[in-house]
């Protein structure tokens, strides 16, 4: 086992470097003049050659690479944000609770309902209700998560008034004092409800949207999982034997089913961290979606630039750890 | 319709039965997959609107008449107006023919980049082999997204630029499939006999093995037409891809997405576009895919 483990950690490592230098492409050799892209659009020439010196961008690509390299490494330096002046890094850290909170919350929603309804339309194979809910969970990947938050905002917040359209927490309430940076955690530790209502009344619109955009792929995956399980052999044994149908389904066939879906959501990542930057720019969410979008309007490629590296890192090693999870999940696998 | 082969036709007819019973059959199943007819059909329709777009388009799609401004959804304006009092049915309709060329042009960039590492990585192996799946690798552990958006942000925002962005994130995609198909392929006995009747490289991967490799290549981009679409309209809806006052649909939604209140119709019309166009290519992708792997097939089309 831990030979295997040291072979993906090396692996691991070799994709961080691959990324690295795909990075550093896109940063100081796609653009026609890096110093001017980093320095924004509204920076003087004076502006654009201290950041040419700063990035050393008349050195060799070598040496630029290395120091780039090492920067982020040693320094955690993603560069300075155009828009105020302050290190990527910073700001990514300021804004990254508020999103964390948000993606928590719609997995709690989306995970167990999405394994129960794949499990169920698995069980019910080719009957209507199969077939309906296939057609929907097609239908929801196909939704674009921008059309499902205007349609919520528009029905449960104009017409059913459940929701705030957005926003984090109620201005009259205020933020809880900051522990965690996550407000519901934060509340609660602190006894300060008024605030824990508040914030999970305003998690509600965006966190709903979320949990939607991802129900369709999960309930597909367990579907299909669960499906395969369900015609091998132990599993007949298993019935022969005499066991109930409930025990069959969730010892034999949902334990089991669990690798394909839990490999799914490792990979689920990626879509919820672009789900995240379109959705909160919907329920203006100060998180690190708002944050990027922000960027991007305002062309503060130092600040894209950090987020993408950061994010992408973030989605390569937990799919590393997903990985590792089948050791746990499947006794078999042993390599 | 199974035609009997009538004695001492030949070869050639036997075949022209074969294939005439082979599709015969195929039109059977997918008559039988409710989800991939509704694709077509609705795919049918998106050909149609784009072909024809500017002439089905009642209105000038970018005329503005302010006076007209939110004008809710009448016989007049069947979509109703935005907020610059332009037919929102006419620039739904024109935005089409926008979007069929953004998943062509991905599809033809991320495609054909794919297709030619993926057919040298899976023929020749060894290191060119190994050099393309570990370029393939670092390009998959990147959220596609997040890489789209730092390829248009270093080159800048705009349609173009996003759609070349979607084709450099996604070649890895077809590269390993091509590899895979090679792979398998390249030890059937056909291709060995084709190679012992002294076919060279270029010959056998031509005419024997990309034929076969066809059909998963063309699931894998029927499946991505819609993605391909989708992630554009998401790239415009953050302000990377069409600009205002292009009649794009995601740029549509994102000029419309302020007036969701007050007039609801101006990014609901458009992302609806969006979504059918999407879930169009996703039941047709899934039902080719039913129809093409024998596996699923005998398993009872699952």
């Amino acid at each position: 086992m831990w030979a295997y483990l040291a072979r993906r950690a090396a692996g691991l490592v070799a994709v961080l470097f691959g990324m690295s230098l795909v990075t550093f492409a896109i940063s100081h050799v796609i653009p026609a003049d890096p110093a001017a892209a980093a320095a924004g659009l509204n920076a003087g020439q004076e502006q654009i050659e201290q950041i040419r010196r700063e990035m050393g961008l008349d050195r060799p690509l070598v040496e630029q690479y290395l120091r780039y390299v090492t920067g982020i490494l040693l320094r955690g330096d993603f560069g300075q944000s155009i828009m105020n002046q302050r290190p990527v890094l910073q700001d990514i850290l300021t804004f990254l609770p508020a999103s964390v909170e948000l993606a928590l919350v719609s997995l709690i929603l989306c995970v167990p309902l999405g394994i129960l309804l794949g499990t169920f339309t698995a069980v019910r194979a080719g009957r209507a209700s199969d077939a309906l809910t296939r057609l929907l969970a097609i239908l929801g990947i196909s939704m674009p998560v921008f059309l499902v938050a205007l349609l919520l905002q528009l029905f449960l917040y104009k017409y059913l008034r459940w929701f705030p359209p957005g926003g984090r927490i109620a201005f009259a309430v205020g933020p809880p004092e900051s522990i965690t940076g996550l407000y519901l955690v934060d509340s609660a530790l602190t006894g300060n409800w008024a605030a824990f209502w508040s914030a999970l009344h305003h998690l509600g619109l965006p966190a709903i949207t979320l949990a939607i955009a991802n129900l369709a792929v999960i309930t597909r995956m367990t579907r299909s999982a669960v499906l395969e399980i369900l015609a091998q052999d132990y599993v007949r044994t298993a019935r022969a034997k005499g066991l109930r149908e409930p025990v069959v389904l969730v010892r034999h066939a949902l334990k089991n089913a669990l690798v394909p879906v839990v490999t799914v959501l490792g990979l689920q990542l990626a879509s919820l961290i672009a789900y995240v930057f379109l959705v909160e720019v919907i329920f203006s969410w100060p998180g690190i979606g708002s944050y990027a979008v922000r960027a991007i309007l305002g062309l503060d490629f130092q600040a894209i630039m950090g987020i993408t590296l950061l994010f992408s890192t973030i989605y390569v090693v937990v799919n590393f750890l997903v990985d590792l999870t089948y050791l746990w999940l499947d006794p078999r696998i042993s390599y | 319709m199974r035609a009997v082969p009538v004695p001492g036709e030949g070869v050639g007819s036997l075949i022209a039965v074969a294939w005439r019973t082979r599709r015969a059959a195929w039109v059977r199943r997918l008559r039988g997959n409710a989800g991939a007819l509704i694709g077509l059909g609705l795919l049918l329709l998106l050909a149609a609107v784009a072909a024809f777009g500017p002439r089905l388009a009642p209105a000038d799609p970018y005329r503005i008449q302010v006076v007209d401004k939110f004008l809710p959804p009448t016989l007049a304006h069947p979509f109703g107006t935005d907020e610059l009092g332009r037919d929102l049915l006419s620039r739904t309709v024109v935005g089409a023919r926008i979007s069929v060329r953004v998943a062509v042009t991905v599809l033809a960039i991320a495609g054909s980049t794919g297709v030619v590492l993926g057919t040298i990585s899976g023929y020749k192996g060894g290191v060119v082999d190994e050099v393309v799946m570990r370029a393939a690798d670092v390009f998959f552990a990147f959220p596609s997204f997040l890489l789209a958006m730092a390829i248009v942000a270093a080159l800048g925002p705009g349609i173009t630029n996003a759609i070349l962005a979607i084709g450099i994130a996604w070649w890895p995609r077809y590269a390993r499939l091509m590899r895979g198909q090679i792979l398998s392929l390249r030890e059937t006995l056909y291709v060995e006999s084709a190679r012992a009747l002294g076919a060279g490289d270029a010959r056998v991967m031509f005419r024997h093995i990309l034929p076969n490799c066809l059909a998963a290549l063309f699931v894998q981009a029927t499946m991505d037409a819609g993605l391909a679409i989708l992630t554009t309209a998401s790239l415009s809806f953050v302000g990377l891809g069409a600009t205002p006052p292009m009649a794009e649909w995601g740029s549509m939604v994102a000029q419309g997405r302020t007036f969701i209140l007050t007039a609801w119709w101006v990014p609901i019309f458009p992302g609806t576009a969006i979504a059918l166009t999407v879930a169009a290519f996703t039941y047709l992708g899934d039902g080719l895919r039913d129809l093409l792997d024998p596996q699923l097939r005998s398993r009872g089309g699952v």
